[in-house]
């Protein structure tokens, strides 16, 4: 599965993309799975309420399965406009 | 193509000619644009996008605006990149027969654009750089659509 990463969240993690190998059920187990690799994924998902997720590129959330799914994206709330 | 996303600044009068081009039912055109502003010296910004999703979320946009209103045409320009104080960021026009479709579908757009699509202002100013946050504000236009 492809995981990205947008501004800060790109930023502390410390690359925008990365291939994983995951049996995660839902966002929030990847979450878990990421958060405990290391100590820049934990800085970069240490306050969950700062961050967004896509799932194939749709909005998502914590709870939404990941069967099937191909790309995984993290980031801030957005500021565009 | 009704909606771009791209580094290049953008024309708004040869967007509006190309927009009202061939259909003569159209009696509006709104025009939207957004500017990098330089307050509290601001010098430029660096605005990050998720290729792929970004137009999606725009067309998406689009889509519903042209479910809410009887429009004859719509065009979303955003730019991303490196931009200047003064540049121009984004390019909504909405074409209708008559005004009020126009004018409000191109409210709904930058509304739901603010909120919807994947895009991080990161500014640069005399502190250094920083990542813009996301407003309360922005959220309650969103909301008020329904």
């Amino acid at each position: 599965m492809k995981v990205l990463y947008f501004a800060w969240m790109r930023e502390r993690v410390g690359h925008g993309s990365e291939e994983i190998e995951t049996a995660a059920a839902t966002v929030s187990d990847l979450v878990g799975e990421l958060t405990a690799r290391e100590e820049r994924y934990a800085a970069a998902f240490a306050d969950l309420s700062a961050v967004r997720v896509a799932v194939d590129q749709q909005q998502a959330d914590l709870s939404t399965p990941l069967a099937g799914a191909r790309e995984v994206a993290f980031f801030p709330p957005v500021t565009g406009g | 193509m009704s909606v771009s996303v791209q580094q290049e600044d953008f024309d708004i009068a040869a967007e509006m000619a190309r927009l009202t081009a061939g259909d003569a039912d159209i009696g509006a055109v709104v025009s939207f644009t957004g500017l990098v502003r330089g307050t509290g010296g601001l010098t430029a910004m660096e605005l990050e996008h998720y290729p792929g999703m970004t137009e999606k979320a725009l067309e998406e946009i689009e889509a519903e605006a042209r479910a809410r209103w009887p429009l004859s045409a719509v065009r979303i320009i955003h730019r991303h990149g490196r931009l200047a104080t003064g540049d121009n960021i984004v390019l909504v026009l909405t074409a209708s027969r008559h005004r009020q479709a126009a004018f409000e579908a191109a409210e709904f757009v930058m509304d739901f654009l603010k909120t919807k699509a994947p895009f991080w202002k990161k500014e640069e100013g005399p502190e250094g750089a920083n990542w813009v946050d996301a407003r309360d504000s922005d959220d309650a236009a969103t909301e008020r659509w329904g």
